[in-house]
């Protein structure tokens, strides 16, 4: 069963001067076992959209209901934000625990398992994400480099055995060899657990590897939901709302703008290599 | 969940009261005070009442706010009242009901008390309400800067304190994000004993730290990289200075004194 987004409506301090629509009469079905991405620039609404997949916030007007639970219902929400693992952008904001695994073991925890099976959970976990338990399962998750807690935080989620997974901005603030890490645990989860990933992100490149579908959030209203080589066919619309296109899609853009006849469909550094060496061929 | 917290009670707005300096809107809550204790009889209270309505109109704050910070006394208040109504036990006796006696010495004593604590804190509040808390600091500092001579940490006193104000909206949106965040995971916050709630906040309480301390550790090396090194030799942005306004707001405040002591030898006690 999926996600179904209903006209889902949210308003910041209704009624005062500060008054904000953060998201707008958005409606949106994310599938079972699809890797779903939404992008939009800094203040377009995708942190409060996500937010209500697990019922951490709730919808001012709208409906959201995950495998048929209705996230607005106290009873029924709880049943449903144990379906949805919601990782978020700071790993900070979640470590507390003395050891690594303790911490990863909190959410299994509280989900009702004993402490023996919890720590079984989150060394399973743990193992996942590649942080080797015996190596880091006893450190301090204050210890931890960027990545490390970040994929610790991951681990946290995973430990929980979501069905869906959310991630916000998981590669901000990373270095490039962070932000492979979590690429290949992100790929690894797919691949091992089947899991449903929604991955958020202001960076089209970080989305464009592996989005199958991708929403595109601008001042909290859905401006395009579709298949990448839709999304990434109005590179130039997106770059004008202030998002980031993939290098590649720009390099294309500018290729065309030259008059040069490069597909709408090249948005990836595989497929413009593809389409180069095709080119020489020529 | 932490969203809707509004602080400081500043009102923005540029009425006399604005605009006089915060040291002499200190020294005159300082002298408020002395003024609110210098009454002794209950109808002289009109005086004081007068003047606060006056000065709340004068600094063009809705008369709502004064009220708003009388709420939190909203148990205080009534208990204080009570107390003295049936506590007292002096005076002639007004009514007298199973196990309760009224005398008229504590009846006049509850009044007396908070109508006392009701105008201390109504009048007071004026000075949050149209003071920025960074003036206040600022204020303050000077205020307190004789007392360097001493060895008084003035600068350091006011600067923590500019800190502490800066950093409690940072503070109290991260509480909220690391609040969803253990959410997230499954954690329980209302339901248990007061023992198990308060452990419940561990999760929450554990970031918190670790963040702000990470963060008066950056805070201190970007205060340092800009070469701030205390108080000494600092000049101001805003250099504060006393005007005709502060002279006309210390005589009026002397006015009220005089008012309130004049009258309370001169009319005789009504009740």
């Amino acid at each position: 069963m999926p996600i179904i987004v209903e006209k889902l409506t949210h308003t910041y301090m209704p009624g005062t001067e500060n008054e904000h629509v953060a998201v707008d009469n958005v409606s949106l079905t994310i599938n079972e076992g699809e890797f779903f991405g939404i992008i939009g620039h800094t203040g377009s609404g995708k942190s409060t959209f996500i937010q209500h997949l697990n019922g951490l916030v709730q919808p001012t007007s709208g409906k959201v209901t995950v495998d048929g639970f209705d996230m607005s219902d106290k009873k029924q929400r709880q049943k449903g934000r144990a379906l949805v693992g919601m990782v978020f952008q700071y790993p900070d904001y979640q470590l507390f625990d003395s050891t690594v695994l303790d911490d990863v073991a909190f959410g299994p925890k509280n989900l009702g398992q004993s402490e023996e099976e919890a720590k079984k959970s989150a060394a399973e976990a743990m193992k996942t994400v590649g942080l080797d338990p015996e190596l880091f399962g006893e450190k301090s998750p204050f210890e931890l480099s960027g990545g490390e807690k970040r994929r610790a935080a991951l681990a946290g989620i995973i430990a929980m055995k979501p069905k869906y997974l959310v991630l916000d901005e998981p590669m901000a603030g990373l270095d490039p060899s962070g932000r492979r890490d979590v690429v290949a645990t992100i790929d690894a989860l797919r691949r091992e657990l089947g899991c449903t990933v929604i991955m958020v992100s202001h960076s089209m490149e970080d989305v464009a590897r592996s989005a199958e579908r991708i929403a595109v959030l601008n001042e909290g209203k859905l401006y395009a939901l579709g298949t990448p080589d839709e999304i990434f066919s109005k590179t130039q619309e997106l770059i004008d709302m202030g998002l980031d296109a993939p290098q590649t899609a720009r390099l294309a853009e500018a290729l065309r703008q030259k008059g040069c006849d490069v597909p709408e469909s090249i948005y990836t550094n595989e497929r413009f290599i593809e389409w180069f060496r095709g080119l020489k061929h020529v | 969940m932490f969203k809707d917290i509004t602080l400081g009670q500043y009102v923005p707005g540029d009425s006399f009261l604005h605009k006089l300096d915060p040291r002499t809107k200190i020294m005159l809550m300082i002298a408020y005070i002395v003024a609110v204790f210098l009454v002794q009889r209950i109808e002289i209270f009109a005086l004081v009442i007068i003047f606060t309505v006056a000065v709340t109109l004068l600094s063009k704050v809705s008369i709502t706010y004064l009220f708003k910070a009388l709420k939190p006394m909203k148990f205080l208040l009534p208990l204080m009242f009570l107390m003295n109504l049936f506590l007292i036990k002096t005076g002639d006796l007004l009514v007298e009901w199973w196990i309760f006696k009224i005398y008229s010495d504590g009846l006049k004593n509850a009044f007396f008390i908070v109508l006392r604590l009701a105008t201390l804190v109504a009048g007071t509040s004026l000075l949050t309400l149209t003071t920025t808390p960074i003036a206040l600091t600022d204020g303050l500092e000077k205020l307190l800067s004789p007392l360097k001579v001493i060895k008084f940490p003035a600068h350091e006193l006011a600067m923590m304190m500019t800190i502490a104000l800066r950093f409690i909206p940072t503070l109290i949106e991260e509480a909220d994000k690391i609040m969803k965040a253990q959410l997230a995971r499954g954690a329980d916050f209302e339901s248990g004993n007061v023992f198990k709630r308060a452990k419940a906040m561990l999760p929450i309480l554990i970031p918190l730290f670790v963040n702000s301390f990470r963060r008066a550790d950056e805070l201190a090396m970007a205060m340092e990289s800009r070469c701030y090194h205390g108080g000494n030799g600092r000049t101001r942005m805003r250099v504060l200075c006393f005007t005709w306004r502060d002279l006309v707001a210390v005589l009026v405040m002397a006015a009220l004194i005089a008012a309130i002591v004049i009258s309370q030898k001169l009319i005789p006690a009504v009740f």
